[in-house]
């Protein structure tokens, strides 16, 4: 189900050549071919109208490069390299020539809406070197970007201008595991997927998931503490946290790996990294509290015939399954008819419905788990809350429906480019923006099924579970126009209602300018403050965040 | 000509998307608390069967549509699918957890209920994906002395003959039959549907009859004994190298260069 991060930079380059095509077999396919040892036809990808974004210099030209940031220079290229050792830990474009194909990937984000001016990409193997690094940037006045799986959404993890990266691949290290009490200690790069497989091996589960799994870095994901797909269940990396080493841009390390769950001795301070975006301190490593992995899971896929169904559904989900929901997504038709027609598949359900969610139990009782979700299941049919519904029979069927919903984000991107925003927003409105928007959108004759118009659509799906709405517009390119109609109407819209305007993706550039619309002065001021104590030159992270 | 009576027999083992592991003894694959489907390609059988009847393939249509499996009680949850898919009843033959049946005593099974529900088609997967034997499709077709046709990619009915396509080394073979005889389904068949919640409703109150071999007159013969399982040997990891020169060194040790 990976396959979106891992394709992204293929797909980029790709287009860039002109050459394309990345084949994806399904799910299914693949793992016929497994146990069976039929090769089965590839599903091709289409060409997908992929290019490289602007720059976000050009896009953004009212943020300017901090004339207190020193140029690269070939003596701090030397620096480097003498530090790191080896020729692969460094990509070096200041004093050699480097192929754009092999800066992009760090460059720029998968969503083409970001890019850099990067010349130097530094890929520490230990949190010393890392130390060493930010010791030299900061005496030298060089501005730094931390960086994991660069999967983020908001242009919080590329460069600005010539920032230089700081990539944690090469930190990939499981330091340890504690089969009795579920603790996880890891280095900050070791890819999400990685780790999940690892703890599965040992009948755990890491209390994150997320599309871009196969790609994230999990030093990235506490760094913007990601919420996810069983943020429901295991409750938001605030709490599962339990300790972080971080460093601080004067090479201080803050050893705080601790391993207990309850430490009521001074202020919490790693809480402070903790969706601190690398802009007081790059992560180097953390201690999770994994929770024990569920044998049964069930997932099914219900249609509902508007919002307000969805929500009784939900609010019979909650009292009906009790303490086996793991998952409750919120998808409308919209998005649903982009994925199907991006795969050319069919949905699993007969008909067209407004809306549709997907239910995950995950328990340790098979038998007990499929007999509250069938009595379930038939009490929303009988009680007409639901019109249709699929369950999910076997684990490949169980994977596609969960692919129905992780798919879209990836399929939305499709045709250009996606205007996404991550929203919290009470219940009872939570689905009102999209209609609004939308509405808006098509007054002002930006939508359409032909090249002249921007937008492909507006979709809305997300974490119904947890309040929080994917709000979506697929383009075929991004447009001043479709911003202008945008924004501020959408956060203005949300500080109307009390919500957020960043849920789960974080502030990075896209939202640093918006802060205001769910923080008060008082809060940023004191935000501000926390930045100048820990990273006085200001060159964690610039021109993004607070 | 007369209408369908379809007998589709259908298995239920550990799911294809879970790695099985060999227990401790190397007797035997380990089954407990291990998530249990339907074999996918009986899956395919039972959507070949509810589609020759809801696009009218056959113009005498289809009169039924009858799913069995031998084996434990938990038989019956994907006796539910099937009928949740479409099939109109199911027959579970109840055999004791771990008394495996080899694909002999499956066919003689499946002959005596042919007899007993008056088939003329039966539909079943090319194999099973546990052990894989793909045996009792063709030994069926010899005990009823019916025609078969095996690794079924597509299926059309001309008048009283079934034409039957299936794949084989090179391209496609084309196999025609009459009346009745016995067709065993491959990947590309169909794509299954999956089971809506108001069929799976639907399916609770459709018929289910239980019976034992010996009602049928059949014994579960053993001729054969596992000796011993074991686990393919582990895949030997690949190395990663940090540049060119170290895949150069690399590639000069192993000798390639």
């Amino acid at each position: 189900m990976a396959c979106r991060p891992r394709l992204a930079p293929v797909l980029r380059r790709a287009g860039a050549s002109g050459l394309a095509r990345a084949a994806r077999p399904t799910a299914g396919a693949s793992l016929n071919a497994l146990r069976c040892m039929t090769t089965t036809p590839a599903r091709q990808f289409r060409a997908s109208g992929a290019r490289h974004a602007k720059f976000t210099s050009d896009a953004y030209p009212d943020i300017k490069r901090d004339a207190r940031f020193s140029e690269l220079t070939a003596d701090h290229v030397a620096f480097f390299r003498e530090l790191l050792g080896k020729e692969t830990a460094l990509i070096d474009g200041v004093t050699g020539e480097v192929a754009t194909d092999d800066m992009e990937p760090y460059n720029g984000d998968w969503i083409r809406k970001y890019r850099g001016h990067c010349k130097l990409v530094l890929k520490p193997g230990s949190t010393e070197e890392v130390s060493k690094i930010l010791k030299y940037c900061n005496d030298n006045m060089l501005a730094v970007v931390p960086q994991g799986g660069n999967t983020g959404l908001v242009g919080g993890s590329v460069p600005v201008f010539d920032e230089i990266v700081l990539n944690t691949t090469r930190m990939n290290q499981i330091r340890s595991f504690d089969d009795v009490s579920g603790i996880l200690v890891a280095d900050a790069g070791v890819v999400l997927e990685v780790a999940d497989q690892y703890l599965a091996e040992k009948g755990y589960i890491f209390p994150l998931d997320l599309g871009a799994k196969g790609s994230c870095h999990i030093g990235g994901n506490v760094a913007t503490n990601a919420g996810g797909l069983r943020l429901l269940r295991y409750g938001s990396l605030h709490g599962t946290v339990l300790g972080i080493e971080a460093v601080l841009p004067d090479g201080t390390i803050v050893d705080d790996l601790g391993k207990l769950r309850k430490n009521n001795t001074g202020y919490d301070l790693k809480q402070l990294f903790i969706g601190g975006e690398g802009t007081i301190g790059m992560i180097t490593a953390v201690s999770i509290q994994c929770p024990q992995r569920s044998h049964a899971v069930n997932v099914a896929f219900l249609a509902g015939e508007s919002y307000e169904k969805i929500q009784q559904v939900f609010r019979e989900a909650k009292s009906q399954l009790g303490e086996i929901l793991s998952a409750f997504e919120l998808m409308d038709l919209k998005s649903q008819q982009l994925v199907q027609k991006v795969r050319n598949t069919n949905s699993p359900l007969e008909g067209e419905h407004p809306f549709y969610c997907l239910i995950e139990t995950s328990g340790s009782n098979a038998e007990h788990d499929s007999e509250k979700l069938e009595k379930f299941l038939e009490d929303v049919m009988t009680k007409e809350i639901i019109t249709d519904g699929v369950l999910a029979q076997d684990e490949t069927q169980l994977r596609s429906l969960w692919s129905q919903r992780e798919g879209i984000p990836e399929c939305l991107g499709h045709w250009g480019g996606v205007y996404k925003y991550d929203l919290s927003i009470p219940l009872e409105d939570l689905y009102k923006l999209v209609e609004d928007v939308r509405e808006k959108i098509g007054a002002a004759g930006l939508i359409g099924d032909s090249d002249e118009f921007p937008v492909v659509d507006v979709v809305g799906y997300g974490h119904m579970g947890d309040s929080n709405l994917h709000l979506n517009v697929a383009v075929r390119r991004y447009d001043k126009r479709v911003e202008q109609v945008l924004e501020p109407f959408v956060y203005e819209w949300i500080a109307k209602v009390n919500g957020s305007i960043s849920a789960e993706h974080g502030l990075g550039l896209a939202k640093k300018n918006y802060i205001g619309y769910s923080r008060s002065e008082t809060m940023v001021k004191l935000m501000k403050q926390i930045k100048n104590l820990y990273d006085p030159n200001g060159i964690m992270n610039p021109y993004k965040y607070v | 000509m007369s209408a369908l009576r379809i007998l589709v027999p259908v298995k239920r083992v550990i799911d294809y998307a879970v790695k099985p592991r060999v227990n401790k003894a190397q007797t035997a694959v380990e089954t407990a608390g291990v998530k249990h489907s339907m074999n996918p390609f009986d899956e395919l059988s039972v959507e070949e069967s509810v589609r020759i009847r809801e696009k009218k393939r056959y113009p005498p249509g289809v009169e039924d549509i009858c799913v069995v499996s031998a084996g434990p009680t938990k038989s019956q949850d994907i006796l539910r699918t099937a009928m949740a898919m479409g099939a109109d009843r199911a027959v579970h033959v109840e055999a004791k957890e771990g008394d495996e049946m080899e694909p002999l005593a499956v066919a003689k099974m499946l002959r005596a209920l042919v007899d007993k529900e008056k088939s003329n088609l039966v539909i079943l997967g090319k194999q099973s994906i546990d052990d894989d034997a793909a045996q009792t499709g063709p030994m069926l077709a010899g005990l009823l002395g019916w025609p078969q046709a095996t690794q079924a990619s597509e299926v059309k009915f001309e008048g009283d003959s079934i034409f039957v396509t299936k794949e084989v080394d090179g391209g496609v073979e084309t196999v025609k039959a009459k009346l009745p005889m016995v067709i065993t389904t491959d990947l590309r068949l169909n794509e299954p549907r999956y089971a809506s919640l108001p069929n799976i409703m639907k399916a609770k109150k459709k018929p289910l009859v239980k019976m034992s071999l010996s009602d049928l007159g059949v014994a579960n013969e053993r001729r054969l004994k596992v000796v011993k399982v074991t686990e393919p040997a582990p895949r030997q990891g690949g190395g990663k190298v940090e540049d060119v020169d170290g895949m150069v060194s690399k590639l000069k040790e192993l000798g390639a260069l």
